[in-house]
């Protein structure tokens, strides 16, 4: 039995020790902001943050983070009120919306590390995020506004 | 008459399909909200508008009734019904905003509801061709005035006044004489009593006091639950008891199954079930390709149980579908002559007695949509009932191929829309929404039909490869006197019918013989190409290969001839005029009427003009870097864009600016246009730099991001200036915006490459081509 604390709360699980925690999130555990772009670690759409650090969930496995605390997109703010969720909303930054709570994480985690990044650092730190619709000017200046207070 | 032998019946083929009668027989029915406009005498409705549109030549046409599309409850909340799908452009919000303008509703008391596929009850649904605006500016405006002269009808019956002493004015109905007031909800249930007025009495709002409309102040709806994870997508939505499936379909394209082993497959923990599922022979429009399903828990069991799958493929008859060898077949028939579709003067002799003749052959590969979201559906079958949630761009043509593949009717399938995360046309195509159905009717159980990154890209529906290869004879003095322009690609009606050989004249239309130049003698020609994998829509279709050549020629021609870049693409535009192409038997101007959407070469020059004003073409810029430029009209829109590009020493290429100008008329939200425009900037770099989609012994050689990369933000321009042409009148109809963006940026991309570097670039990707 693999224990693993998603969002504050204990969750258990007895099969396969390694099933991606993507998959056992989503359709274990029923939390669907956690999405699925590429399974191979190459989009980001996936990102949650383990102990303070963004990770890609298709390619941890339910056993990587046994006894770890796991935030998801539907943990990072009791109301949806991140500085980096504000600007997202206050720069409309999303099109179709599907990458970006996986980057609204890596960000989240960026700022955690590094509350005033430059440009080029948001721009290093958000290059394993893709999104398809080209949010990338909005997205980076959002980052921004984040971090210097929105 | 089926659809494998007239492809010209079926959707995206429009403008061969007979306008159809729009039932009403659904309509009394309402959408069972409370309060809702729900009466009888219903009423046809034309529109009163200086413009006409192609949106009564779709399937299904428009339906321009209140009692569809608003209801009102007894609190005030008004909800209004989006139609069309949700892919990021931002039409969940704008339309519903465009009823809501007309109507005075205070946004903050509207809720916009999705509407489940039926076309019969609410039009054509088909979210494509950068359609929405264009298509539904006006119905939405009159079913929003309808709505409010209703109200304005209760109230002055209320009070026993004149109706044309009272009006509404945000959320509340006013008798200015009086200064008594009534609120939308406290009149919703007396307005449903009243007649729904006619489109010819209908006064609609003076352009002047719209709150909303153009404005561009407010956010799409979905924004904070897309910005908190609570927007539900395809693959978000969880039924009881349903079960998650992935399927391994046959590698090449009109292959199948010659046998499996799913014994290793069954023994993954969590698998529940293997089994076949029915596949169509090649081409059969957009039914499965078949294949093996491994049935399980989680997805991810499913996935780990397909790697353990054995199966053995028959390829069929595109087993040799070889990438290298087809380019140069591609070629070959781009240099003899072709099917000639347009033809003005004598471009063969003109040719022969030019002072100067340069030529330019073009190559664009397949390309893989990869939307953010594989394609992906919940089905859940009883009996002969079928219920999917599924990220369609085609709600209504989901239903009508879910009732063909089940063979049940239309009527007991429901098809409930969920946001996309992305479509640019791949979600045009509803395969995975039928694996799902039959699946779940086979399993007896609601499942869930997940895609691979590697599924999408190996079993999509690619845009098309293609060679243009452009022959321009010049005088002395350097004038352009001859363009022969052949086009050579495989069409997407060869999804539909075997043995296509030839282009539709939607695909021919999209800047091959609408070519909008002043040149005496200019001849379009469409040698044969036959197609080896499954070819369809991709976000600007035929325009991406036809800008990318057209535009990179005139900055040949302009290299030839020392001129400046911008002033040869004036000059090829010619005078403001609007075009006359009698020479064109069978012009496809993206389904709309010539009258409203002629080709305008004023426009086409007005936004060349603009961008290199405010984009400041000719100043001056660093070492290594180059700026480029080129104009494009398509989806009706005119759109010009200029690049910036810097190359460093090792061949590197960023991007420090990009500067659009689009005028595609009459605009909703500017916000959402600006932000399309900086997307499409992206999308056209993906594509320039490393779009390629490759095929060996008939197998898509790509699987994933890593060798089927699309550009991330560190590779991103650093700048994308948006400026948008204001409408000339408010009369002025509105045209597309999802697609016109991306075709201009990659030839704008190329000139500015060889004016950093000289280096001409004819083949994309541009990959590693300047490290050489």
């Amino acid at each position: 039995m693999i224990k693993v604390k998603i969002n504050g709360q204990e969750q258990n699980w007895d099969g396969d020790p390694d099933l991606p925690l993507l998959w056992f999130i989503r359709d274990e555990v029923g939390l669907t902001g956690t999405k699925f772009g590429c399974g191979q670690a190459l989009c980001g759409s996936c990102t949650v943050i383990v102990d303070k650090q963004a990770v890609r969930a298709c390619i941890t496995s339910v056993s990587d983070v046994g006894g770890r605390e796991v935030t998801t997109i539907e943990g990072l703010h009791p109301t949806g009120d991140h500085p980096v969720q504000k600007a997202w909303r206050q720069l409309n930054v999303p099109q179709c919306g599907f990458c970006q709570t996986g980057q609204i994480m890596q960000a989240a985690a960026l700022l955690m590390d590094n509350p005033k990044p430059s440009h080029d650092q948001i721009r290093e730190s958000l290059s394993g995020n893709i999104c398809r619709c080209g949010c990338y000017q909005r997205i980076e200046n959002a980052v921004h506004l984040a971090s210097t207070g929105v | 008459m089926n659809i494998l032998t007239n492809p010209s019946k079926l959707r995206g083929f429009e403008k061969h399909i007979k306008v159809e009668n729009v039932s009403r027989r659904s309509i009394l029915k309402g959408l069972g909200l409370a309060g809702g406009f729900v009466l009888a005498a219903p009423v046809m409705m034309r529109p009163s508008f200086a413009y006409e549109t192609g949106a009564g030549k779709m399937p299904h046409g428009t339906v321009v009734d209140p009692r569809v599309f608003v209801s009102i409850a007894s609190d005030g909340m008004v909800t209004i019904v989006a139609h069309r799908s949700e892919m990021g452009t931002g039409v969940r919000t704008s339309l519903p905003l465009i009823v809501a303008e007309e109507l005075e509703a205070d946004w903050k008391r509207v809720r916009v509801q999705q509407a489940h596929g039926d076309e019969v009850k609410f039009g054509n649904q088909d979210t494509d061709g950068s359609r929405s605006t264009r298509h539904h500016l006006i119905p939405m405006r009159q079913i929003g005035a309808s709505a409010r002269t209703m109200l304005e009808q209760a109230a002055a019956k209320r009070w026993g006044v004149p109706a044309a002493e009272v009006k509404a004015v945000n959320h509340e109905v006013v008798h200015g004489a009086s200064g008594r007031k009534l609120g939308f909800g406290e009149l919703a249930a007396d307005a449903a009593k009243e007649s729904v007025p006619s489109a010819e009495g209908l006064k609609l709002k003076d352009p002047k006091d719209f709150r909303y409309l153009g404005k561009g102040e407010i956010s799409i709806v979905d924004l904070h639950d897309i910005t908190t994870g609570k927007a539900e997508y395809g693959a978000d939505v969880r039924l009881p008891g349903m079960k998650y499936a992935v399927i391994a379909r046959p590698p090449v394209t009109g292959g199948k199954v010659a046998s499996f082993d799913g014994a290793e497959a069954m023994k993954v923990s969590g698998v529940e079930k293997v089994m076949e599922v029915k596949g169509w022979p090649w081409p059969s429009k957009f039914q499965p390709l078949g294949g093996i399903a491994v049935i399980a828990r989680n997805t991810g069991a499913a996935i780990k149980g397909r790697d353990a799958l054995k199966v053995t493929w028959e390829d069929g008859a595109n087993a040799k579908y070889d990438s290298v060898a087809y380019r140069a077949e591609l070629e070959d028939a781009a240099r003899k002559p072709g099917l000639v579709v347009r033809k003005e003067g004598d471009a063969e002799a003109a040719l022969k007695g030019a002072d100067k003749v340069i030529v330019g052959e073009y190559y664009l590969p397949h390309l893989a949509h990869v939307a953010m979201e594989t394609p992906v559906a919940v089905a859940d079958v009883k009996g002969d009932k079928a219920e999917i949630w599924a990220p369609v761009q085609s709600p209504g043509g989901t239903r009508e191929d879910i009732a063909k593949t089940l063979d049940i009717p239309q009527e007991n399938v429901t098809v409930n829309v969920t946001l996309l995360g992305g479509g640019f046309g791949r979600k045009s195509k509803c395969d995975f929404a039928l694996e799902a159905v039959l699946l779940s009717k086979e399993l007896g159980a609601p499942v869930k039909v997940q895609w691979t990154r590697e599924d999408d890209i190996r079993n999509g529906f690619l845009h098309t490869v293609s060679v243009e290869r452009i022959e321009a004879g010049l005088d002395k003095s350097g004038k352009v006197i001859a363009w022969r322009h052949r086009s050579v690609a495989p069409s997407i009606a060869s999804t539909f019918a075997a043995g296509t050989v030839h282009q539709a004249p939607f695909e021919l239309g999209m800047g091959l013989i609408d070519n909008p130049f002043e040149i005496a003698n200019l001849q379009c020609e469409n040698p044969e190409a036959a197609a080896h994998t499954r070819i369809g829509w991709f976000r600007s279709v035929s325009n991406i290969p036809r800008a990318f050549a057209v535009q990179s020629m005139v900055a040949e021609i302009a290299h030839a001839t020392n001129r400046d870049q911008k002033d040869t693409l004036l000059e090829l535009i010619g005078a403001p005029r609007i075009l006359n192409l009698t020479s064109v038997k069978d012009l496809w101007n993206y389904g709309e009427p010539y009258d409203s959407y002629p080709i305008d070469t004023g426009r086409l020059r007005k936004v060349v003009e603009l961008v290199a004003d405010r984009g400041g073409w000719g100043r001056s810029v660093p070492k290594g870097h180059g700026l480029g430029i080129a104009a494009h009209r398509s989806f009706v829109s005119y759109i010009a864009t200029i690049v910036e590009v810097a190359i460093d020493d090792k061949g590197k290429l960023t991007v420090p600016r990009v500067d659009t100008a689009i005028d595609c008329g009459t605009y909703v939200n500017p916000e959402r246009i600006q932000s399309q425009i900086e997307g499409a900037a992206i999308m056209g770099m993906s594509l320039a730099k490393h779009g390629e989609i490759t095929f060996t012994n008939g197998r898509v050689q790509q699987g994933n991001y890593d060798d089927f990369p699309v550009i991330r933000i560190d590779e991103s321009p650093a700048v994308t200036n948006v400026y948008i042409v204001p409408p000339a009148s408010p009369d002025t109809p509105p045209s597309g915006v999802g697609e016109p963006g991306v075709p201009p940026f990659a030839p704008a991309l190329i000139n500015a490459i060889f004016a950093a570097t000289g280096k001409r670039i004819r083949a994309l990707p541009i990959g590693k081509q300047l490290e050489a």
